[in-house]
């Protein structure tokens, strides 16, 4: 135990020496916390509070033109500009501002968008008319062959710098909005056929709606937000940093002699390990700890939604404990297998980028493609990921963690197992 | 050969993919109290006999034993009973000396007072009092040498293994750790001792073996080797006679 204990320090020692690993470990990871949320939590903004200025051509000169002015006018997300100069816009040179990345978007609404429309509806609804025989003397006067009318497209011009997500969001409005602009002139359409007195038949508002029920906590909504997914994935991808500064003790240790100089020691290596494990154990709770005193604390007065942790701190203390067995095990394998530092850095963080990536940080484990799915399960950062919003974000229990728990300290063993057959086997040479 | 603490026997080692072994089927004793050299070329296997020894390297054929020990059953006691000083510096650059003896003292569960007064004593013989408590990546080569020598002397080891003990330092270093060991070895720590400087050895060595291409080519007291070789009149006489004059880069 004395062995161990001098070895934790000596660990303590070599890093309080090393201002690069603190750096790695310690301000990189708080500094990608913040940066990482802020943008999450701004284009978020920009996708639902703050306005985006688009450029809208009326070739139309009708009622559509006006309604989908309206509309957006209304609309949170988009703030509209129909002239240049006090001219009309028109479609080559809202293409042109669009395609060099000046505006965002545009949207050209076709000529004879409204009377073509109109036509349309007219046509349809005079067919439902007289299907019902409901107005003979109006089909005597004006049941004249529906006019077949050729489809109109609206098109959409978009900078090509734009992300799909944001593209996708915004023809999901767009979208959207016309879906209402054609219903709305059916109503209409069904009224003037009608009569006025008719009008009050019509109730416009939607039948359907739809609303989100959230995990509840003492009687509260636990209702999810950009801090509470970024804090645990990237103090997860941080932990996981660790790789880079232990994989480069134990190479620098090789290249040193140290490690020759403590196998000829009566200490086993068994003890060398331990002493690296608890102290970069302590370094990830650490870290884990002044993620969740940023994500608490900082945020709120960055303008950032607090983490709200809501009873979990302790289940949350054990998820980041295995994930840090789990990281510190990686590294382990990663510094008895490296020959170099130059081996150890660029792998050692590259693979935890990979890790990270696979594993479901960055974009969420259903949206990959299937292959990628399968490959998200052997990713420990899946697992410790899983068991972070398991905990923080669907209340769940140790019990239902256990299996992410077991597998994180699984690979742990696994990992330490697989250096120490490999230091064996090359002493055997 | 009476009481021999090491005793090695057809001690062989082929390295992995190696066309040739670079120890041969070595047999030698090592007595108690004595410093026993280990002269030969560079390749000539002198490292690789230090290594099986101090169980870094695992031998391919034979068997040796340490105080009566064989190393396959008894590697912990034997770790116990060893001291190595290995030809790097082995130390941690970013700790100072003290720092640095502290830890590999505690690995023979050195502690306490007793560590502290080893440690502090070492340091005063071997003139680095003043400098214990910076840092080894602020010191000279000489300096780091003499804390490598400390580093596997702290428990009192019966045996001690030096790889080039005085590769690269000054004359005044080299003076003090040759002084060093020879106090070391009058409190009764057996030597084996690795050098290239021949006039160092003849002047340290109770006793010493030439060996190249991984066999012993003679053996005994300085005197003794001399006087079996033919017009040989020094340790360097008898070295180029039996090892040849070419070039040895490995």
């Amino acid at each position: 135990m004395y062995k161990l204990v001098m070895s934790v320090y000596k660990e303590v020692l070599l890093l309080r020496r090393d201002p690069g690993a603190l750096i790695i470990l310690f301000v990189m990871p708080l500094v990608l916390v913040i940066a990482i949320t802020l943008i999450q939590d701004s284009t978020f903004k920009t996708a639902t509070e703050s306005k985006i200025p688009i450029l809208l051509v009326d070739n139309d000169k009708g009622e559509v033109f006006k309604m989908v002015l309206k509309n957006l006018g209304e609309s949170s997300s988009f703030s509209v500009i129909t002239k240049d100069k006090g001219k009309p816009i028109t479609e080559q040179f809202a293409k042109d501002k669009v395609f060099n990345g000046e505006y965002q978007m545009a949207i050209v609404i076709p000529a004879q968008l409204s009377s073509g429309l109109k036509a349309k509806v007219n046509g349809n609804v005079q067919k439902i008319m007289e299907g019902f025989n409901a107005v003979a003397d109006t089909v005597a006067t004006a049941s004249a062959p529906a006019q077949k009318t050729a489809p109109k497209e609206v098109r959409l011009y978009f900078d090509p710098a734009s992300q799909t997500a944001f593209k996708n969001a915004v023809k999901s409005t767009i979208d959207k909005m016309i879906s209402q602009i054609e219903t709305k002139s059916i109503y209409d359409a069904f009224k003037e056929q009608l009569g006025e007195e008719s009008t009050a038949a019509f109730e416009q508002e939607n039948y359907i709606s739809f609303k989100e029920i959230v995990p509840m906590f003492e009687n509260k909504a636990m209702v999810p937000n950009s801090t509470q997914h970024n804090v645990p994935a990237w103090t997860l991808f941080a932990m996981f940093f660790i790789v880079v500064p232990l994989s480069i003790n134990i190479v620098k240790e090789k290249n040193q002699g140290t490690q020759v100089r403590l196998r000829t020691n009566p200490v086993h290596y068994y003890t060398v390990i331990g002493g690296k494990t608890i102290t970069y154990l302590i370094i990830c709770m650490l870290q884990f700890y002044l993620m969740l005193a940023v994500g608490i604390y900082l945020f709120p007065h960055i303008g950032l939604p607090p983490l709200g942790l809501n009873g979990t701190f302790l289940l949350m203390s054990v998820v980041a404990l295995f994930s840090g067995f789990a990281a510190v095990g990686f590294g382990i394998l990663l510094g008895t297998l490296a020959k170099t530092q130059e081996q150890a850095a660029p792998f050692g963080s590259t693979s935890v980028v990979i890790l990270a990536a696979t594993g479901g940080v960055w974009v969420p484990v259903f949206a990959m493609p299937k292959v990628m799915q399968y490959i998200a399960k052997a990713s420990p950062m899946n697992w410790g990921l899983d068991a972070f919003y398991d905990v923080l974000l669907r209340n769940n229990t140790l019990t239902g963690i256990l299996p992410q728990l077991a597998s994180l300290f699984l690979f742990f063993i696994g990992m330490v197992a697989l250096s120490l057959f490999y230091d064996e086997k090359k002493r055997a040479v | 050969m009476s009481n021999p603490i090491i005793q090695i026997q057809s001690l062989s080692k082929q390295y992995k993919g190696a066309e040739f072994f670079s120890v041969n089927t070595l047999s030698l004793d090592v007595v108690k109290g004595e410093i026993f050299g280990l002269l030969g070329p560079n390749g000539a296997g002198k490292t690789t006999l230090i290594s099986m020894l101090c169980g870094l390297v695992k031998p391919t054929l034979g068997s040796f034993t340490i105080q009566g020990l064989n190393y396959h059953d008894n590697a912990h006691a034997i770790k116990k009973i060893i001291g190595v000083v290995p030809q790097e510096y082995a130390l941690y650059p970013t700790l100072t000396a003290r720092e640095n003896l502290m830890y590999f003292g505690s690995m023979y569960g050195l502690k306490g007072a007793i560590l502290k007064q080893k440690i502090n004593d070492s340091l005063e013989y071997l003139g680095l009092t003043k400098f214990a408590d910076k840092r080894i990546e602020t010191y000279s080569g000489g300096m780091k040498r003499r804390v490598n020598l400390i580093a596997g002397l702290l428990h009192n080891p019966l045996v001690l293994f030096l790889d080039e003990p005085t590769v690269g330092v000054d004359v005044h270093s080299k003076n003090v750790i040759i002084e060093y060991l020879k106090q070391v070895n009058a409190k009764g720590t057996t030597i084996i001792y690795t050098s290239h400087h021949l006039a160092e050895a003849q002047d340290l060595c109770t006793r010493l073996a030439i060996i190249d291409s991984g066999v012993v080519l003679i053996q005994g007291t300085p005197q003794q080797v001399i006087e079996q070789t033919q017009n040989a009149y020094s340790l360097e006489d008898v070295f180029l006679s039996l090892t040849g004059k070419e070039l040895r880069d490995v």
